[in-house]
């Protein structure tokens, strides 16, 4: 049975549009001009227990809101949802006690205190038997590296001693489901490597359903089997990281080793040259013309070795979003309404 | 009958279960919320001295006031009487009081802090009752000291002690303050859910505070209609009402009547407040989030 079942889930938001300069704000005392804004526009997707799930997408694409609708912080427009059996925006104790939401730039730990004080105040809330919460805590402490940040006050914590303690906090009650939401958003290599190597074996342990939106593609590559891509309010892509190389990836890096004296001055004729440093030549070549456009350079230039490549998952990615971009604006030409009221 | 007497004790049982793991919980809540106060102890301390300048200004006001008229009383009060009265305000307000409830809520709405309260299983107004609790312990532990000496160097402006029976009823109408300080506050704090700033509303708030709760002068030196005025308000329970009832002003049944409307208030402010609560939290997640 899936863990995560969504059908149709949409969430309209209704915000107060401003106009420019002084005349407009004052008309706006009187009359006021509403925009909805389609932040997820009928989505649909399930997660069986034990998958890493991550939502890519761009910025107001719609990520956030679907973390925040499962989590039961804002109530659906329509459509429906089910977490563990548990309709989110009910906000029942017995769901609460399940999921845990973790999110990069909001702070839950108590700024003053020691993080320990505030994972003694989550044993009660989430009612963990003390023995279980010494295991849990000291188990956490451990695989993360801070057993002796526990007694820090937390304003004296690095930004990513800080997400670490978060983390913990979080997952003392052993939540089934995780919601991340930026869990690296601005942390050093470092530290976004300790908590990915983190997440990695903690869930490879537990077998927890975890979803999460991030914006480093390594973060995405070295976790999630799955990726669910959304743009401007809809799944675009659910699938494998590889899936949206093949699906959105629209060209190839191809590289040529020349032999000695070639000449690499006509080689914009194959494609966009995007790196040349004789004997070596870096095209950016399109997708479906790679076996031809290969065997033409072999004909016309004395080769030493030729290579073809997936351009970099950032870059695909990017194209990707501009793709979908353009194809949504073409099917509905704004995703904004605007009203008077 | 078996079964159900068997049920009944079952649902007693988790009850009782479930009241224990909560107060466990209110209890650890209260005692880190203590250890927060305790943090910026140096700015505490000052800052619950400082309070007592404004009582020595006012002692001094009325002072002059009664030195220019040459008279003995005001609208039935002595110098005797002001500055006792005073001091006692001073009491009743160190109960009802809040400063940063409001504020505070209000800042938790807009920088999203709520959203805290929606994913885990605790209630804001609860954690926020026992901040408050843990604030107000804290203050009198440091102000207890200063409030006994000047009690006892100004001891010569009470009339004496009150009997038992009335410093009972005192003690509950300044905890009944309490309450209904912290449950008015609270629901003004809230109505950041549809507006984000409430600046100006706190401040008008804190005007009529300032003149109908008996903090500026006894309110039973106001003429009609106003007097008619503040009896209807909730704002005389905050200040006024428990200095009146250690003066004895209020007495018998006029003393019951008194507790049990102030009571009343409490209860309405509470049901007003969960009332707002649950509205804000849904405007919350139908606009906001």
């Amino acid at each position: 049975m899936a863990v995560i079942e969504v059908r149709n889930l949409s969430k309209t938001y209704r915000v107060y549009q401003k106009s420019e300069g002084l005349w407009a704000a004052f008309r706006g005392l009187f009359r006021r001009r509403w925009r909805e804004v389609h932040a997820v526009r009928g989505i649909s997707f399930e997660v069986e227990q034990g998958e890493f799930v991550a939502f890519l997408g761009p910025n107001g694409a719609g990520k956030t809101t679907t973390l925040k609708l499962l989590s039961g912080v804002i109530t659906p427009t329509s459509g429906e949802a089910r977490v563990l059996g548990h309709v989110p925006w009910r906000r029942e104790n017995a769901y609460r006690r399940r999921f845990a939401l973790v999110m990069g730039q909001k702070n839950q730990l108590w700024w003053d205190l020691p993080a320990l004080e505030s994972f003694r105040l989550h044993q009660h809330i989430y009612r963990i038997p003390p023995g279980e919460y010494e295991r849990t805590r000291d188990e956490l402490a451990e695989m993360l590296g801070v057993r002796e940040l526990l007694g820090r006050p937390v304003r004296e914590l690095s930004l990513g001693e800080r997400m670490k303690m978060e983390l913990m906090a979080a997952l003392l009650h052993k939540p089934e489901v995780l919601f991340l939401d930026e869990p690296t958003i601005g942390l050093d290599v470092v530290a976004q490597h300790t908590i990915q190597n983190f997440l990695r074996e903690y869930q490879r342990q537990r077998r927890l359903t975890i979803l999460l939106t991030s914006h480093y593609m390594k973060d995405v590559a070295a976790l999630c089997q799955r990726v669910i891509v959304i743009a401007q309010g809809r799944i675009v892509h659910d699938g494998s990281l590889e899936g949206i190389v093949e699906r959105f990836g629209r060209s190839k890096i191809l590289t040529v080793q020349l032999a000695d004296g070639q000449s690499s001055r006509d080689f914009h004729r194959y494609g966009k040259v995007v790196e040349c440093q004789p004997p070596r030549v870096k095209l950016r070549v399109p997708r479906q013309g790679v076996p031809e456009l290969v065997a033409a350079i072999l004909q016309n230039h004395a080769v030493e070795d030729v290579s073809v490549e997936d351009p970099p998952l950032e870059e695909v990615i990017a194209e990707m979003f501009s793709c979908v971009q353009q194809q949504t604006s073409q099917e509905s030409p704004s995703p904004v309404s605007t009203s008077s009221a | 009958m078996m079964f159900s007497s068997i049920s009944l004790t079952g649902k007693l049982h988790a009850g009782l279960e479930e009241l224990q793991a909560r107060a466990s919980t209110w209890w650890v809540m209260l005692q880190i919320s203590i250890q927060e106060r305790f943090v910026y102890r140096g700015d505490f301390v000052l800052g619950t001295l400082m309070r007592f300048l404004p009582i020595v200004t006012q002692i001094f006001l009325w002072g002059a006031i009664f030195h220019a008229n040459a008279r003995e009383t005001i609208a039935g009060y002595t110098y005797h009487n002001f500055v006792a009265y005073y001091l006692l305000t001073m009491v009743s307000r160190a109960f009802s009081s809040m400063p940063g409830l409001a504020s505070g809520i209000a800042r938790q709405v807009r920088e999203g802090e709520v959203k805290k309260y929606l994913i885990q299983p605790v209630d804001m107004i609860t954690v926020l009752l026992l901040a408050r609790v843990a604030h107000k312990l804290v203050y009198y532990f440091v102000a207890a000291l200063p409030f006994a000496a000047v009690f006892y160097i100004c001891r010569h402006y009470f009339p004496g002690w009150p009997d038992p029976e009335v410093m009972a009823a005192y003690i509950l109408s300044l905890i009944l303050a309490f309450l209904l300080g912290f449950f008015l506050e609270a629901t003004l704090g809230l109505i950041s859910f549809w507006f984000l700033e409430v600046t100006s509303l706190l401040f008008v708030y804190m005007l009529f505070n300032f003149f109908f709760s008996g903090h500026m002068f006894p309110l039973d030196m106001l003429p009609e209609p106003w007097l008619t005025l503040v009896n209807f308000l909730p704002l005389k329970y905050l200040a006024y009402f428990p200095a009146a009832v250690f003066l004895g002003k209020v007495q018998g049944g006029e003393l019951v009547m008194g507790l049990s409307v102030q009571a009343g208030w409490v209860v309405f402010f509470i049901i007003l407040c969960r009332w707002t609560y649950a509205r804000g939290i849904d405007q919350y997640s139908a606009y906001g989030g």
